[in-house]
């Protein structure tokens, strides 16, 4: 038991990967990106495309894909995402669905409905392990995914107290008319946020696509577990959100144990209760369930 | 502008009175159509119906109550295996689909206590949640046999052209009452209270309209309306299988239309399902391409026409067909266009200060 509690565990980092550049655009921007899992999907589908056409290692893959992704990021933020929000709160949500269709089904028309994965091209890596002592193995790919959340989570957290551009995004995810008025450009800030967000959903992609299998239609699971581990981990720091994916991860786990099928219903049940207790407890309405992750820096 | 003369305000104007008596003769010819139609066109002209169904649930829910849901697909499902569940038991399977879709809307109560304290996005994919939950728990039950699914089989008793001629009468009877209820509501005192929350939430809370009831309203409305168009699909189709109906591509359909249609207008939810019937008509076999093609379209339509189709008409030509608001005229201009530049409209309606 021990043993699939660490499993559990270590695949929270994975799910704090793919939740963070969720929540942190979300407080920066006020939008929930639905693309979001579509576009983990399309880094793992560009990691794929180089590592079997150029054979390129999905690890040196990354220092393509992630500055595409960034790429895209900021022009989804630039032509996308500023003009929607402009129409008021409720149209980026139809936007970015009707992205995140469009991505799938060009994913689906260029790709195929096969299923694929990255770990045929990451040597031993994808089943390696450590033997850790009480005779519990654990997977050595699992192990750097968790380190890599706890990094970014860590980064991030620093980007966003420490640096100029960091202040600068945090006080446009304030106020943005304040910030303009103090000299911060809420328009470059935000591209940037989404730059970055990008980035780390492009990370997210890559160890989806070596951990598991994936296909064109796999982003819409992606997008559901980002959200339930943002929600879980709810209200104050981005470590909030590696405290989501780990309590999502685990009751996933939990749920595999009680029935075969259990494994996705565990982790959506864990995410209703959580929001059924916040929302009782709350009395506030939602505001806060996706907060900034810079205010308790602040 | 001339402040002597008192201005008027109207509701119906000569256009919708004669669109009131279109709409009757429509209707009464969609009732009698089967008779000169072929079966192929029967079984597509009962789509268009359950399109429309969809698209001015969804409209009502998003369009007028302000909550995009992306999970709207939990009750097309559930209206399909609540029948399904219904007929086994015994019921006679044609009121099986409508005891069906009281269930769904009496699901719905509960769930709306919970679901609409979320905003906006989070509104939106906590639904998805919920019907990818509902999903893997249809799934559990022995006699949906998981993906592989199961079939209305009672409704065999029925010969074929019985069965297609009772499903157009009750698809075409179904829409027309959806359609008369939603219209009702708007123009009756909630929906006041329905544009004003439209139109400002907080305002409208400020100024006493009960916010989370009249919301509640239409989001069980929309489950019922939803079920039923889901238990019609199953009548259609016979056959279920929880994959099809728990599908998001439902959702992403009914804001397909609504948005091309025109969000928060009640005809352009009308205009979007005949849109999206003629282009699944004449585009659909292209598969993927079409899919793309509807993905893109709506994205289009979110950032350079978010009124749709029909909002922008309404704006441009002042045109009204089925009104459930109010205008104000001001009497010596009554034919001014809507826009003529330099004076404030005289034609500027109560509910036109929406943001889409």
């Amino acid at each position: 038991m021990s043993n699939q509690i660490i499993q559990g565990i270590l695949l929270g980092g994975y799910y704090a990967l793919i939740a963070c550049g969720l929540s942190f655009m979300f407080s920066v921007m006020r939008i929930i990106n639905l693309a979001h899992g579509s576009l983990a999907v399309f880094a793992a589908y560009a990691l794929w495309l180089l590592a079997s056409r150029f054979h390129v290692s999905p690890f040196v893959g990354l220092l393509i894909v992630l500055p595409l992704m960034a790429v895209i990021g900021w022009t989804l933020q630039r032509f996308l995402l500023e003009r929607s929000a402009r129409g008021g709160a409720l149209l980026p949500i139809l936007t970015t669905f009707g992205l995140a269709i469009v991505i799938d089904n060009l994913l689906f028309e260029q790709f195929g409905a096969d299923t694929r994965s990255l770990a045929p091209y990451i040597g031993s890596l994808s089943y390696d392990s450590w033997e850790w002592p009480g005779s519990i193995y654990v997977g050595k790919l699992a192990v750097i995914m968790f380190a890599t959340a706890v990094v970014l989570l860590g980064g991030l957290q620093l980007f966003l107290t420490h640096t100029r551009l960091g202040r600068s995004i945090r006080a446009t995810s304030e106020d943005p008319d304040t910030a303009g008025l103090v000299g911060v450009d809420a328009r470059c800030a935000n591209a940037i946020a989404a730059a970055i967000a990008m980035v780390t959903v492009g990370l997210a992609g890559a160890f989806l696509g070596m951990r598991a299998t994936f296909d064109p239609y796999a982003g819409a699971p992606q997008l559901l577990f980002a959200f339930e581990a943002a929600v879980i981990g709810g209200a104050g720091s981005l470590w909030g959100t590696l405290i989501g994916g780990i309590v999502l991860a685990l009751a996933q786990t939990l749920g595999a144990q009680v029935h075969p099928q259990g494994f996705l219903i565990g982790g959506h049940a864990v995410f209703l209760v959580v929001l059924f207790v916040r929302l009782s407890t709350s009395g506030l309405g939602l505001r806060g369930l996706l907060r900034l992750p810079s205010r308790s820096a602040s | 502008m001339s402040a002597s003369t008192s201005p008027v305000i109207e509701r119906g104007t000569a256009t919708s009175r004669i669109a009131a008596v279109a709409v009757a003769v429509i209707i009464a010819l969609l009732a009698i159509a089967p008779q000169f139609l072929s079966a192929g066109a029967v079984d597509r002209m009962t789509a268009l119906f359950i399109y429309v169904i969809l698209a001015a649930m969804w409209n009502a829910l998003a369009g007028f109550g302000g909550l995009v849901s992306v999970g709207q697909q939990v009750f097309f499902g559930l209206g399909a295996y609540f029948a399904i569940r219904l007929a086994d038991a015994g019921l006679n399977p044609f009121a099986s689909l409508f005891v069906s879709a009281i269930v769904v809307g009496v699901v719905s109560v509960p769930l709306s206590l919970f679901m609409l304290r979320l905003r906006n996005g989070e509104f939106a994919i906590g639904m998805w949640v919920i019907a990818a939950l509902t999903h893997l728990l249809v799934n559990l039950d022995r006699l949906v046999q998981g993906e592989t699914g199961t079939s209305l089989i009672s409704l065999n008793v029925y010969d074929a052209g019985t069965r297609r001629m009772t499903i157009y009468w009750l698809a075409l009877a179904s829409m027309t009452a959806l359609l008369a209820m939603l219209f009702g509501l708007l123009r009756g005192s909630t929906g006041a209270a329905i544009r004003a929350i439209r139109d400002n939430e907080d305002a409208a809370a400020s100024v006493g309209v009960r916010v989370t009831g009249t919301k509640r309203l239409l989001f069980v409305l929309a489950a019922f309306g939803i079920g039923i168009a889901g238990a019609l699909w199953l009548a259609t189709s016979i056959t279920f299988q929880p994959k099809t109906y728990f599908n998001v591509q439902w959702t992403a359909y009914m804001i397909f239309m609504v948005l091309v249609g025109g969000i928060g207008t009640f005809e352009g939810a009308i205009l979007g399902a005949l849109v999206f019937f003629l282009i699944e008509t004449w585009f659909g076999g292209a598969g993927v391409w079409y899919l793309i093609g509807l993905g893109a379209t709506a994205v289009l339509f979110s950032l350079f026409l978010p009124r749709g189709l029909w909002g922008t008409v309404e704006e441009r030509f002042g045109l009204r067909l089925l009104p459930v608001g109010y205008r104000v005229r001001l009497p010596g201009n009554p034919t001014a266009p809507a826009d003529d530049g330099t004076a404030p409209s005289p034609r500027q309606t109560t509910q036109h200060q929406e943001k889409a």
